[in-house]
């Protein structure tokens, strides 16, 4: 068996939504070039929609076809179910990962509550710190 | 398809098919049993013993065939160790880059109690006499020091540590799986006491190995099981396998002059024309390296991405990368010669055989600087360094 399904390699070989949105509504960067992935998400917000998203990724070939998944999976939806996204629901899309790979669908997803976070933090929206699960603990891409 | 992986395996030749087909066809026998089929593959393992031995400058019964080279260095260490710790030496020398191999059965020794010392392998990848001369204490029972490196191929002075660990009484073991059959070997005259060699490696089969053990030096089982192999490797010995080994090794010695100028050629091509990629750097010593090995990191991208999108054209690579090894850690290779974890990570390497051309090293060429640019097209760490918010390490 291929170590990538037909999917990780098709949004491998062809990631949507690579690039920057000049004047974004929200940004997220997370995971360090220690560690060998960094994810930067770039978010157009317009009432409560995510109208535009864009991605940037140092890494691997699972982090590169997350970040397009996550991309796609979160497009033209609202934040409250932008803020629902999984790595789970990221990983069944790509119809699966490999077991040590995971993180990368773990950091998509973080990288996505990062940048809503963003949004309104730059929009003094208030919000509940438990609507970012993924963003307040500990894990493996901590910076040095 | 592009082939330059070599350091992982390598083409099987026609020569060395050849030479194994007649010991599964027809002299199939035991070589331990004795009737003529039996005994027929007897004298075969016999003639491939004296060949090998002769390539390398040993005698036929110092030549003890494995399962390959993982296996001939797990046997060199622990024989040489329980040799040394009988007479109270428990202190092994070694480098901090060597074969997981080797550094696994160090660790192994480590928890015994032995003192494991690894020297510094410098950011040129190559270790000096002296070093080793100044870390040889009385209680030394091995030195065991890498031919060439398997990621970055560089060639340490072996005939040099030789002479000293000669000198000094030390017993002298070099995992010469790169080596062998790609550089000049010959244990009398550099001073190896226990040499390891995989056939895989110079266009022979896998799960065949050597090791050389100098007349002398007791070696401890790893394989219990039959008298084969002197009693010191247990088990039916892979006759095809070690007709093939010998064969392999045989033509790639004859041939290693021709393949080394023609490698030469291509490999300073590779390493000038990958080197006009910006913040890019080879790994390792430019001259002291293998004639096959190229291995580079360019800042920004990782090295997973860039083996994928080379494979897509055709071509077959490898890396160092964390992605790649399966770990969290990219190659304790690229770490050792003081590449910092975010360059580690975009390491590329390419090792190529006598069978790679000149429009291979064209391919490979124009392929590696669009991938590194598209990579790093996408990659924020990239824009980070190019816009001044983090600098640049290379």
């Amino acid at each position: 068996m291929a170590l990538y399904s037909e999917k990780v390699m098709d949004h491998f070989r062809n990631p949507r939504n690579v690039g920057v949105i000049e004047n974004a509504d929200g940004i997220g960067e997370v995971g360090n070039a220690k560690c060998g992935d960094i994810m930067k998400i770039y978010l157009k917000i317009d009432d409560d929609i995510v109208t535009d998203v864009k991605f940037e990724t140092f890494g691997c070939g699972s982090a590169i076809a997350s970040s397009s998944m996550a991309t796609e999976l979160i497009k033209g939806q609202p934040l409250s179910e932008v803020l629902k996204l999984t790595n789970k629901a990221v990983t069944e899309a790509l119809d699966g990962l490999p077991a040590h790979k995971l993180h990368c669908s773990v950091l998509a997803e973080e990288a996505i509550q990062s940048a809503v976070k963003d949004y309104y933090d730059k929009n003094g929206i208030a919000y509940d710190p438990a609507q970012f699960p993924s963003l307040d603990h500990d894990h493996d891409h901590e910076e040095e | 398809m592009i082939y330059a992986d070599n350091a992982a395996t390598t083409k099987m030749s026609r020569t060395a098919i050849d030479a194994m087909l007649p010991y599964m066809e027809e002299i199939w026998g035991n070589p331990s049993s004795l009737y003529e089929v039996g005994q027929r593959a007897q004298e075969a393992l016999w003639s491939a013993r004296e060949r090998i031995a002769a390539a390398i400058g040993a005698t036929p019964k110092e030549i003890y065939f494995t399962s390959g080279g993982s296996e001939a260095d797990n046997q060199a260490i622990i024989s040489a160790a329980r040799w040394g710790e009988r007479k109270g030496k428990k202190h092994i020398i070694s480098t901090a880059f060597e074969h997981h191999a080797v550094l696994h059965t160090l660790d192994k020794l480590a928890r015994e109690g032995f003192e494991i010392e690894l020297l510094d392998v410098h950011a040129n990848g190559l270790i000096t006499r002296d070093q080793v001369a100044d870390a040889i204490r009385e209680d030394t029972c091995l030195v065991t020091i890498m031919f060439a490196n398997n990621e970055i191929g560089t060639v340490q002075p072996i005939a040099q540590i030789g002479s000293l660990c000669k000198e000094k009484g030390v017993v002298f073991h070099t995992d010469a799986v790169q080596a062998a059959g790609h550089l000049p070997i010959n244990v009398q005259e550099m001073n190896i006491d226990l040499l390891s060699m995989s056939a895989h490696k110079f266009h022979g089969p896998k799960g065949t190995g050597v090791l050389y053990a100098r007349k002398g030096i007791p070696l401890v089982n790893v394989i219990e099981g039959g008298a084969q192999e002197r009693g010191k490797r247990g088990g039916t010995e892979n006759v095809p396998g070690i007709m093939g080994m010998a064969a392999a090794l045989e033509e790639e010695c004859a041939g290693m002059e021709q393949n080394t100028a023609k490698l030469l050629k291509l490999r300073d091509r590779l390493i000038d024309g990958l080197s006009k990629i910006p913040h890019s750097a080879l790994n390792g010593d430019r001259e002291s390296r293998l004639p096959g090995n190229v291995s580079f990191c360019f800042e920004g991208v990782e090295g997973e991405s860039l083996l994928l999108l080379l494979d897509d054209k055709g071509i077959c690579a490898s890396s160092g990368s964390a992605c790649t090894s399966g770990s969290l850690d990219p190659s304790h290779v690229l770490l050792a010669i003081g590449r910092p974890h975010e360059v580690a990570h975009g390491s590329l390497r390419l090792t190529l055989s006598s069978e790679n051309t000149e429009e291979d090293v064209d391919a490979i060429l124009k392929a590696v600087p669009e991938v590194v640019e598209y990579l790093r097209n996408m990659s924020p760490l990239w824009k980070d360094k190019v816009s001044g918010k983090k600098s640049f390490v290379i």
